[in-house]
């Protein structure tokens, strides 16, 4: 297992080698000039020159290309052309905003979806199966926009039981940090929601046709035990892997939930730097989530371990 | 009662009335208190004001800097930092005195160096700086209060250039800070100015922090505009950038937040029916929309398919797309802004009538035969979107052949720097926006400036005319004979047409009912605010 985990991080190296390679190329052939954008308006096109010249943009590319991988090399993602902060800094304001909506997004999905989903395949054919599947299709059909601005609508506005917007650390006390928390969790966990509950009823279903449920229930274990701990179980791996997908979704950032909620995260910070051509702010983002998203496949194929014994690596 | 008691209850009463006195008097040199929370209309993603013209980094700068002088109301310069000044006879020699007690927000006084280097950078960026500077022969200090402004030549606009309003404002930074290159954005954020910046609670795109400066000492004059006393009674100011509007508008409604400085237009009914929200026009001067025309290739080479656009454009059409409502927009012939002192409508009689078939007239003259017109649409600027799309709409009307090229901002603020043409990669037309401190005089308005490929803004007009008249203006010492040289250049910028005028509007800021002081001002100020309850 040790060898398997370290050829797999080894894997990485040429993995956000060729994702560094890409992003650099893609950013610099599109058109957009940062300089540009930084002089602002009035500027005068000689100003935006000279802003050029010393952020070091008029130089060939091949150049800016070592420059760059060679402070990667270093550890040091750069710095934003805008703030001058690090891109580090950048990343880390975000991460724990970030990370919070992930974790309680996760939790509501994971803690409505499981249930639903077992419930509908158990019941498959049924009502209930129907009314879990509708409920799931409504869940990634609805707009993640729309369904926020409803949520803030009735909570905030209406009922005022809620805050409209906004992220509280969870250094500030539990209580408002989660209180901010409900709503863009709720909106973003109704879409995991409905694809972690679609996947796991098929996953059940599918376990549920095999010979040793059969023998469980032949054995006389009740419809809980054969569900919880033969089938579920057994089910598990394709619902992991959806459960990791989402997680890595959800880190590399939410731009619309993030927006709407008003929630400094990862995704905003992403796309605003995109808009503004701050090219050092997107080259690290991308690197460090293609590393995120590798790290959470290894994640997802180590938990396959624990679920299923005779995985081995 | 027994004298003692009597003695010692007059004792006590005097010293409860001393200390509820001096708890008043605590609060007004201290500020109220409380937590003043602000959208404002882009985020920070920079912080010197002198490296960038984006207006959120110069309302960024009102915070934390001053300057040597203000305008006000009137569009008058005002002392602001200097305490005296007298100019020599011969109108060459200035003489600045700044006001004791100033310090820089590391507790280090103010020093008559710190304004010399502030003002030489300032003057490596800034057009009316550069003017001015041109025009200097020297800048010397003479102690740690006094300094001198040596001019080469009698300059009529010393003091408006050093109480310029808008970007880039002339503020002043500690002289290590104003050391730094003009092009190279300083890493320290200290000034003397009235709030100061919390550096560690910055989020970029997402939150800006600022606490009351409590050495600041400000001036005993009430606020108008820039100028006066800028008398902080908050302890601290927030700004929350919040992308979606219509999550803004429901945080304000709510009272998350206190201020929004521009909610989208088609929000404001909202707004104006919330009775705890004020919706206000702050901003007398208002937003001047531009057109504008590539001068370096054909058809806009030509000065009749220029003034063809006069032709076409109906301002009513334009600001009925972009804004809407007639309450927040107006027709204006003016150059210079309508309400401003530079205000005349000599030579707007094109602009103010429209005529297709003069304009298709005027077309066929210019020698168009119908090759593509580019004109850059920035989709993700609503306002300017909107009128990309009458403008197609008018050209299509007037036989131009009209190719509207969808991009975002960025793409569009890269691509107008292409002297390419419009085939090759460059462009046509595109339209921007400028607020009207920023284009209320020919040395402001930058889009009015005939310098040619080497000093024009984007569209390189090129007309030596316009720059003798411009720079007549600057060196003109009384304002009777600055309005006559407007009325005579304006009449030649409707000859040439730098730009089309496509109307004049004012976006309203909508605030809590519970903030009195609220300063009227083409720039937001938030000075002399309290919030109630």
């Amino acid at each position: 297992m040790a060898m398997y985990l370290l050829r797999r991080l080894l894997a990485t190296i040429p993995v956000m080698g060729v994702v560094a390679l890409f992003v650099f190329a893609l950013l610099h052939l599109s058109p957009g000039d940062p300089a540009a954008v930084i002089a602002g308006d009035y500027a005068r096109p000689a100003d935006v020159q000279r802003i050029r010249q010393q952020l070091g943009l008029d130089q060939p590319l091949h150049v800016q290309l070592a420059i760059w991988l060679g402070h990667i090399i270093r550890g040091d993602l750069g710095t934003s052309i805008f703030s001058g902060l690090p891109v580090a800094t950048l990343i880390g304001q975000r991460l724990e905003p970030t990370l919070a909506l992930t974790v309680c997004t996760m939790v509501i999905a994971v803690l409505l979806a499981v249930p639903l989903g077992v419930v509908a395949a158990w019941q498959a054919g049924t009502w209930i199966d129907r009314l879990v599947m509708v409920v799931a299709v409504l869940g990634f059909s609805v707009p993640v926009f729309w369904l926020g601005f409803l949520l803030i609508y009735s909570f905030a506005v209406r009922l005022e039981v809620l805050p409209v917007q906004g992220y509280v650390s969870f250094r500030q006390g539990l209580v408002p940090c989660l209180k901010h928390l409900v709503l863009p969790s709720c909106t973003l966990g109704l879409v995991y929601m409905a694809l972690i509950a679609r996947m796991t009823r098929a996953s059940v279903l599918e376990v549920l046709r095999e010979d040793y449920i059969r023998t469980a229930h032949a054995k006389g274990l009740s419809p809980r035990v054969v569900l919880l701990w033969h089938a579920l179980k057994n089910a598990a791996l394709p619902i992991v892997t959806v459960i990791g997908v989402g997680v890595a979704l959800l880190i590399g950032g939410v731009v619309v939930t993030e927006s709407v909620f008003a929630i400094p995260g990862l995704g905003r910070l992403t796309v605003d730097a995109i808009l503004h051509r701050d090219y050092p702010v997107i080259q690290g983002i991308i690197l460090v989530f293609s590393g995120v998203y590798v790290l959470v496949n290894l994640l997802v194929d180590v938990a396959y371990t624990f679920l299923d014994p005779r995985i081995r690596y | 009662m027994t004298t003692t008691t009597i003695e010692r209850y007059c004792c006590v009463r005097a010293l409860l009335l001393s200390v509820g006195l001096l708890a008043l008097w605590s609060a007004q040199a201290l500020g109220a208190g409380g937590t003043l929370t602000i959208i404002p209309h882009a985020d920070l993603k920079n912080t010197d004001p002198i490296w960038t013209t984006a207006y959120i980094t110069r309302n960024h700068g009102y915070m934390i800097y001053d300057t040597l002088f203000s305008l006000d109301d009137k569009f008058q310069p005002q002392p602001q930092m200097v305490d005296t000044w007298n100019v020599s006879t011969d109108g060459l020699k200035y003489t600045f005195t700044l006001r004791s007690g100033l310090k820089w927000h590391d507790g280090a006084p103010v020093r008559a160096a710190d304004c010399v280097a502030s003002l030489k950078r300032w003057g490596k960026r800034d057009g009316m700086g550069q003017k001015l500077m041109d025009l200097t022969a020297s800048l010397d200090v003479v102690d740690d209060r006094t300094f001198t402004l040596t001019l080469k030549e009698p300059y009529g606009l010393v003091l408006q250039s050093l109480g310029k309003l808008s970007s880039n404002v002339p503020f002043m930074m500690p002289e290590r800070v104003a050391q730094t290159d003009a092009f190279t954005q300083i890493k320290e954020n200290i000034g003397s100015g009235p709030f100061k910046f919390v550096q560690e609670e910055w989020v970029p795109g997402s939150k800006v922090v600022y606490v009351r400066n409590p050495d600041y000492v400000p001036r005993a004059e009430p606020p108008s505009y820039a100028a006066g006393g800028k008398k902080v009674l908050v302890e601290r100011v927030e700004w929350r950038y919040i992308p979606d509007p219509a999550t803004a508008q429901a945080a304000l409604a709510a009272g998350e937040v206190d201020y929004y400085e521009i909610p989208p237009v088609d929000l404001l009914p909202l707004l104006e029916k919330n009775a705890d929200i004020t919706v206000a026009i702050l901003d007398p001067l208002g937003t001047q929309g531009m057109l504008r025309p590539n001068h370096l290739h054909p058809p806009f080479n030509h000065p009749k398919a220029r003034q063809a656009l006069l032709w076409m454009v109906k301002q009513e059409d334009y600001l009925r797309a972009v804004i809407g409502d007639p309450k927040f927009w107006r027709t204006c012939g003016a150059y210079f802004m309508c309400g401003a002192p530079f205000e005349t409508d000599v030579g707007s009689e094109p602009l103010m009538r429209q005529d297709f078939n003069k304009a298709q007239q005027l077309m066929k003259e210019a020698g168009y035969n119908g090759e593509p017109v580019v004109l850059m649409d920035p989709t993700d600027i609503p306002i300017l979107h909107n009128a990309s799309l009458v403008t197609a709409q008018l050209l299509k009307k007037i036989g131009v052949n009209v190719q509207v090229q969808a991009m975002d901002w960025s793409t569009l603020t890269s691509r107008r720097a292409e002297k390419k043409p419009p085939a090759e990669g460059g462009w046509s037309l595109f339209h921007t926006w400028s607020t009207g401190a920023d284009v209320s005089s020919p040395i402001n308005n930058i889009g009015t400036s005939g310098g040619c490929e080497e000093k024009a803004w984007f569209g390189w007009p090129c007309n030596a005319e316009i720059e003798k008249l411009r720079d007549a203006w600057s060196r003109a010492t009384d304002l009777a004979k600055q309005k006559e040289i407007v009325v005579e250049l304006q009449r030649l910028l409707y000859e040439t047409v730098p730009y089309v005028n496509f109307g004049q509007w004012f976006l309203p800021t909508a605030y809590r009912k519970s903030l009195k002081g609220v300063i009227v001002s083409p720039v937001p100020f938030f000075w002399n605010i309290t919030k109630e309850g």
